[in-house]
């Protein structure tokens, strides 16, 4: 890796500040993702604020009929968090399956929403409960919060402080690993709630997570699985790689849609 | 350059050191703890997984300055004179290791595993719980045996390996 | 005898080391004003070089040299060699490109070494290797075999014309046509061998000190044979004469054949310590170990079995095409030759064999032995073949191949082959009846339930270990010899330790070879100590490779212990006034057969060193050495069932059941030659299920770290159900055939054939990845 300068800011404020200060720094959450780009020289901040101190940044609690995420709260505590689980087993599920345990440990909510990884799992959980994405600055709603490949709404010196949403009747989330990275090669995270079915798929897309729309209409009509039944899923705009055509991850994406129809 | 104020293997240590140290690297070439290895740049292999206030954390993925305040335990802490962890017993007693290179990852894995799941393991859990470890040698059919006989005696649980 | 000798499932002895983190690999070795080395590398497959500016690197932090080709000629360094000389049918040479450690001239695969940078911390060395400038001027790519043979392909070396190293073949291409032409049923196949990267999960390292006022070099590296890295590295390379080497192999973490051969970085590191006069340390990371190990497989066979009307086999004709990569590696001749067409007889009667192989240059990794090394080729060749023409020709499979098996003994096959022993009936009828196969139609009924798709499938394997006699292979062109060595050194008071020429790089030698020596003098294990890996420490030896240590290197120790045991005999025979012929050693004692009269071990041991009251003309000590020279190969054999589940909504595969019935002849020690069948077995599987290495059109690696490149993790495989059967090898006085590869060996073809069967397709290649069944699926429907 190149070299950097580590902070440890004791509150949002003073990561604000540093990142305001250094016009190269980056943000370093569980650094599950950052930490091996670091380590293969494709990414060279000057500086690294690192958030995994800030108390505020931390825990999951329920306030006013909606569930508050902080942005540094590690997988293993999403995962095993009692509230969550009570409110939305869905999420809590898809948190216990990212990565590898020692990964949970240490990677973030935040993290990962902030890199949008189009392989990651936590995008299409946002986008799909249509959180509202709580930073330094404002709130996003996840529908404006994803805008591409590792792209977001983010401003360069904007720290996400936490993701709230108000829990769905229904969700439930399917992925198929990719056989080496076991990274999403495609996972489907639906819902049923106030605000009507929907579906938001990762690991698929070349331009990032997106909402299947036709899937939303069908399920909204009849939220079964069998509803998906004569949707056809088109493999344009889709990613192309060694382990997954464009044609096999539509596949793909209707068969997890299905499965996350059934286990929601 | 940072200054890391540790506690490795319950022994406390300051130190100075580039910013960009990872936490392997100062185990393995400051405090000369060479049990911890790496084997993959990917954060994918496990070779490198000591224990971070008690949790199983890959220690190639986090860098030392991260882990300033924190107490660390290495392979080399894991027990000590003649005693063995009952983790590393079950690996010698069940063959659970061939080259020996994965091994110390993939035992204060088991470790964490042990303690996250209080008893109740069975060999699919364990399975898909060693899915940041990767041995090239053994096949795991031993160290999925090894884990299970080591989670029966740490918790006396009925049922015994295989 | 004892729990702890032969035939005992001792957990190892060297474990505590590794269990408590005080194993000492490569990289774990320090020494003082010691610096780092990183490598520059090309990022084209295939280039002129141009002008290397190394200026600015050499000014950054740290820096103390930045080393080319040219000053690596200029010291006359030699280029890296292929050990094993293949003619051509016509009886050309083969043709060997030129392969310097550092690149001169032009560079033939992504990652070749260009330069090297050495500074104070490896930081720093990566640092400054990303500032020297090199000029390429690219050339066009070739990465595919097929393609390189084409006319107007890239020509990868000068001196092989269209690419081709050399067209060799075995058997007999007249009489095998014709049994195909009088066949009653042919089955044709064109079958690709997937290539793979080996993945020991230590990334070799090299550490490399020169001492001045000595003129004298140590070498910690992580080899699977340092005696064979030192001579190569003396006789060839012009590092440094043997006398003025010692090479260190410590533990090593895994080598699976990628850790045989020389590579370039261990010659670089030598020179540059002597150029810089610092001790100088690299160690790979992983990129750089896909990047560069040398990869296994990789061919591409068209192949046609005949059967007569009675379903026997009648003729098999071969046509592959292996492809060796950019450079020929160390043993790269041999995979694709005597090591795998001389296997093309299985475990059946063929009465006609006929195999032709091409092998090739292209712009990627030097191909060489990887676990198996030509076996696998040869088994998932035949295997694949074998269930194939049961399938068309609508008999069990398993009773195809049993109608077909050898059954006499020596049995001479028509490709130098002479199988010794071996009973594949006991093997096949042992793993069906633990896999219940008959009581697969009611488990396939009730996943069909379940939406699964659930299929069996089966192997069985022949391969040949313990590679001999060395005047065999040296006149089939091996450069070396393929004995081994050992010593045996009682101590004054009576403890073992044992030399051995073999290396253990996760095998359990520690514990396998002292069991032997426990067995034969009745001492506790403890008492014994193998000694391996320093040429300092140990006599010339071959290393650890082609499952030959329990075959060869014990077979070596047995004899050591032979001349010991004759000595000690006659020292206990003077000291109890009894005849030689009479006395026996066990439990600790040299006993007088039959009487009460006996001596304790140690006593005869402290009589050979005190020398006070031997017989006349005796010398002193208690230590003798061995040559073992094997007489045959070994021929272990085996049966594997494979049961999976396919979920034909994905593709994905379950490996449900998987049953290795094994002949590895007599066994040392049960719970370690399971650990090695289980080991082959996930490669095998992996192989056969996760593993591929994809290049693309312009030579970059798509599968260059564990992101693409799908490793076997525990959830991908399941418990496997291994047990053996017992044939003891009459070529060695231990009866042992050698268990290191038949895992990786027999299963691939096991696994591919019970998806095919699963899903209903003839062809599938390897990898059986989701894509690829989902894809089948998808053509068929």
């Amino acid at each position: 890796m190149y070299e950097t300068t580590y902070h440890r800011p004791a509150s949002v404020e003073e990561a604000a500040a540093l990142l305001a200060a250094n016009p190269d720094a980056k943000l370093l959450a569980g650094g599950q993702t950052l930490v091996p780009t670091m380590k293969q020289r494709l990414a060279a901040p000057s500086d690294l604020v690192d958030l995994r101190h800030i108390a505020a940044l931390r825990g999951i609690s329920s306030e006013g009929g909606r569930i508050i995420i902080g942005a540094a709260t590690p997988h293993a505590e999403v995962a095993g968090d009692a509230t969550l689980r009570a409110a939305c087993p869905g999420l809590a599920d898809l948190a216990a399956h990212i990565g590898d345990p020692h990964v949970r440990y240490m990677g973030t909510l935040g993290g990962s929403i902030a890199n949008n990884d189009p392989a990651a799992d936590y995008p299409s959980a946002m986008l799909a409960l249509g959180a509202t994405i709580h930073t330094s600055k404002r709130d996003i709603g996840a529908d404006d919060f994803f805008t591409g490949m590792f792209e977001t709404a983010l401003d360069e010196d904007e720290i996400i402080i936490a993701v709230s949403f108000a829990p769905p009747e229904r969700a439930a989330y399917a992925k198929f690993p990719n056989p080496a990275s076991l990274y999403a090669m495609t996972g489907v995270f639906v819902t049923k709630g106030s605000a009507g079915v929907r579906v938001a798929v990762t690991g698929a897309g070349s331009d990032g997570v997106f909402r299947q729309a036709e899937m939303e209409a069908a399920l909204s009509a009849d939220f079964s699985p069998a509803a998906l039944d004569g949707i056809t899923v088109s493999p344009e705009g889709l990613l192309e790689d060694l382990h997954a055509s464009a044609a096999y991850r539509a596949s793909l994406i209707k068969t997890m849609a299905r499965r996350a129809v059934a286990a929601a | 350059m940072a200054k890391l104020e540790m506690t490795v293997n319950g022994r406390k240590v300051s130190r100075v050191v580039d910013d960009r140290t990872l936490l392997a690297h100062f185990l393995r070439e400051d405090m000369q703890l060479t049990g911890t290895h790496v084997g993959c740049d990917t954060s994918q292999c496990g070779a490198c997984v000591v224990h971070v206030d008690g949790k199983a954390v890959k220690s190639c993925t986090m860098l030392a300055a991260q882990a300033s305040g924190a107490q660390v335990t290495t392979i080399e802490g894991l027990s000590s004179g003649a005693d063995l962890h009952p983790v590393q017993r079950a690996f010698n007693e069940h063959h659970g290791l061939q080259c020996g290179f994965c091994t110390t990852g993939m035992i204060m894995a088991s470790v964490d595993i042990i303690a996250r799941h209080g008893g109740d393991l069975d060999e699919a859990t364990v399975r898909a719980e060693l899915e940041g470890n990767i041995c090239r040698c053994t096949g795991y059919h031993n160290i999925v045996k090894a884990v299970l006989a080591a989670n029966a005696e740490m918790h006396g649980a009925s049922q015994a390996a295989e | 005898m004892g729990i702890q000798g032969i035939g005992a499932s001792v957990a190892r002895k060297e474990d505590r080391r590794f269990i408590t983190g005080a194993g000492r690999y490569t990289d774990d070795m320090v020494v003082p004003g010691m610096m780092h080395a990183v490598f520059v590398r090309s990022p084209h497959a295939h280039a002129t070089l141009g002008k290397i500016d190394s200026a600015e690197a050499e000014d950054m932090p740290g820096v103390i040299a930045v080393l080319t080709g040219e000053q690596l000629k200029a010291d006359e360094i030699g280029n890296l060699i292929c050990g094993w000389a293949i003619s051509s049918k016509d009886g050309a040479p083969m043709n060997m490109g030129e392969w310097s450690p550092l690149a001169v001239g032009k560079v033939r695969y992504v990652g070749d070494a260009v330069a090297v940078v050495v500074a104070e911390t490896r930081a720093q060395a990566r640092d400054a290797a990303e500032a020297v400038m090199v000029d390429y001027d690219e050339l066009p790519v070739v990465v595919d075999a097929l393609e390189a043979l084409k006319e107007g392909a890239p020509q990868v070396h000068d001196n092989a014309p269209g690419n081709l190293i050399f067209d060799w073949e075995i058997g007999e291409k007249a009489a095998t046509e014709q049994a195909l032409a009088g066949a009653a049923h042919v089955t044709k196949m064109q079958i690709r061998n997937n290539r793979l990267v080996p993945n020991a999960m230590e990334p070799r390292a090299a550490l490399a000190k020169y001492d001045r006022a000595e003129d004298h070099f140590t070498l910690w590296t992580t080899s699977q044979n340092p005696h064979v890295a030192r001579l190569v590295l003396s006789a060839f390379y012009n590092v440094a004469p043997e006398n003025k080497l010692r090479v260190i192999a410590p533990d090593v973490g895994g080598g699976f054949g990628s850790k045989i051969y020389i590579y370039p970085e261990e010659i670089v590191c030598l020179w540059a310590s002597k150029r810089t006069g610092v001790p100088v340390k690299w160690v790979a990371e992983r990129t750089e170990s896909f990047l560069t190990d040398a990869h296994g497989r990789d061919h591409l066979t068209e192949v046609e079995m005949g059967f007569d009307a009675n379903n026997r086999i009648v003729g098999l004709k071969v046509d592959t095409i292996a492809n060796l990569g950019a450079y020929m590696s160390l043993f790269s001749s041999a995979v694709p030759t005597y090591l795998y067409a001389t296997l093309l007889s299985g475990q059946y009667v063929i009465p006609a064999i006929h195999a032709n192989v091409r092998t090739v240059y292209t712009n990627t990794a030097p191909v060489d032995a990887y676990r198996g090394a030509g076996r696998p080729e040869a088994t998932y060749l035949l295997e694949r073949m074998m269930e194939t023409a049961a399938r068309e020709l609508g008999v069990s499979p398993a009773e195809l191949r049993r109608m077909n098996f050898i059954r006499e003994y020596p049995y001479q096959t028509p490709v130098i082959m002479c199988y010794d022993a071996g009973d594949y009936e006991a093997s096949l009828d042992a793993a069906m009846k633990a896999a219940d196969w008959d009581g697969f139609p009611a488990r396939r009924a009730e996943a069909e339930a379940r939406g699964k798709l659930r299929g069996i499938g089966m192997s069985c394997y022949i391969e040949a270990c313990g590679i001999a006699p060395s005047a065999a292979v040296g006149a089939l062109g091996a450069g070396v010899g393929l004995w081994e060595s050992a010593e045996v050194r009682v101590n004054a008071v009576g403890t073992v330790e044992v030399m051995t020429g073999s290396h253990s790089h996760g095998q359990g030698h520690e514990t396998t070879f002292a069991q032997l020596v426990s067995d034969r003098l009745g001492l506790p294990l403890d008492q014994v100590n193998i000694v391996h890996g320093d040429t300092d420490k140990v006599q010339m030896g071959m290393g650890t490779y082609g499952s030959r240590s329990g075959a060869v290197g014990m077979s070596a120790i047995a004899k050591a212990l032979d001349k010991v045991e004759t000595k000690a005999k006659k020292i206990a025979a003077h000291l109890l006034e009894a005849d030689e012929g009479d006395i026996v050693i066990e439990d600790g004692h040299c006993k007088v057969a039959g009487t009460d009269k006996q001596v304790p071990w140690f006593q005869v041991a402290l009589a050979a060193y005190t020398a006070h009251n031997l017989p006349d003309g005796m010398e002193p000590g208690l230590k003798e050495g061995a040559f073992y020279d094997p007489s045959n190969f070994t021929f272990p054999a085996g049966c594997y069932i494979c049961e999976v589940e396919v979920d034909p909504e994905t593709g994905k595969t379950d490996v449900v059941q998987f049953v290795a019935s094994d002949d590895f002849g007599n066994i040392i020690n049960p719970l370690i030659v399971e650990g090695q069948v289980h080991g082959g077995l996930a490669q095998g599987i992996g192989q056969a299920l996760l593993e591929d290495t994809a290049y693309d059109a312009s030579g970059q690696l798509l599968t260059a770290s564990y992101m693409d490149y799908a490793m076997p993790r525990a959830a991908d495989l399941p418990s496997f159900n291994v047990g053996t059967t017992v044939t003891p090898c009459p070529s060695n006085p231990l009866g042992i055939k050698g268990c290191g590869e038949a895992g990786a060996i027999g299963s691939p073809p096991a696994l591919i054939n019970a998806v095919t069967d699963a899903i209903g397709v003839r062809d599938l290649t390897m990898p059986a990845s989701p894509r690829r069944v989902w894809e089948a699926l998808q053509a068929k429907a």
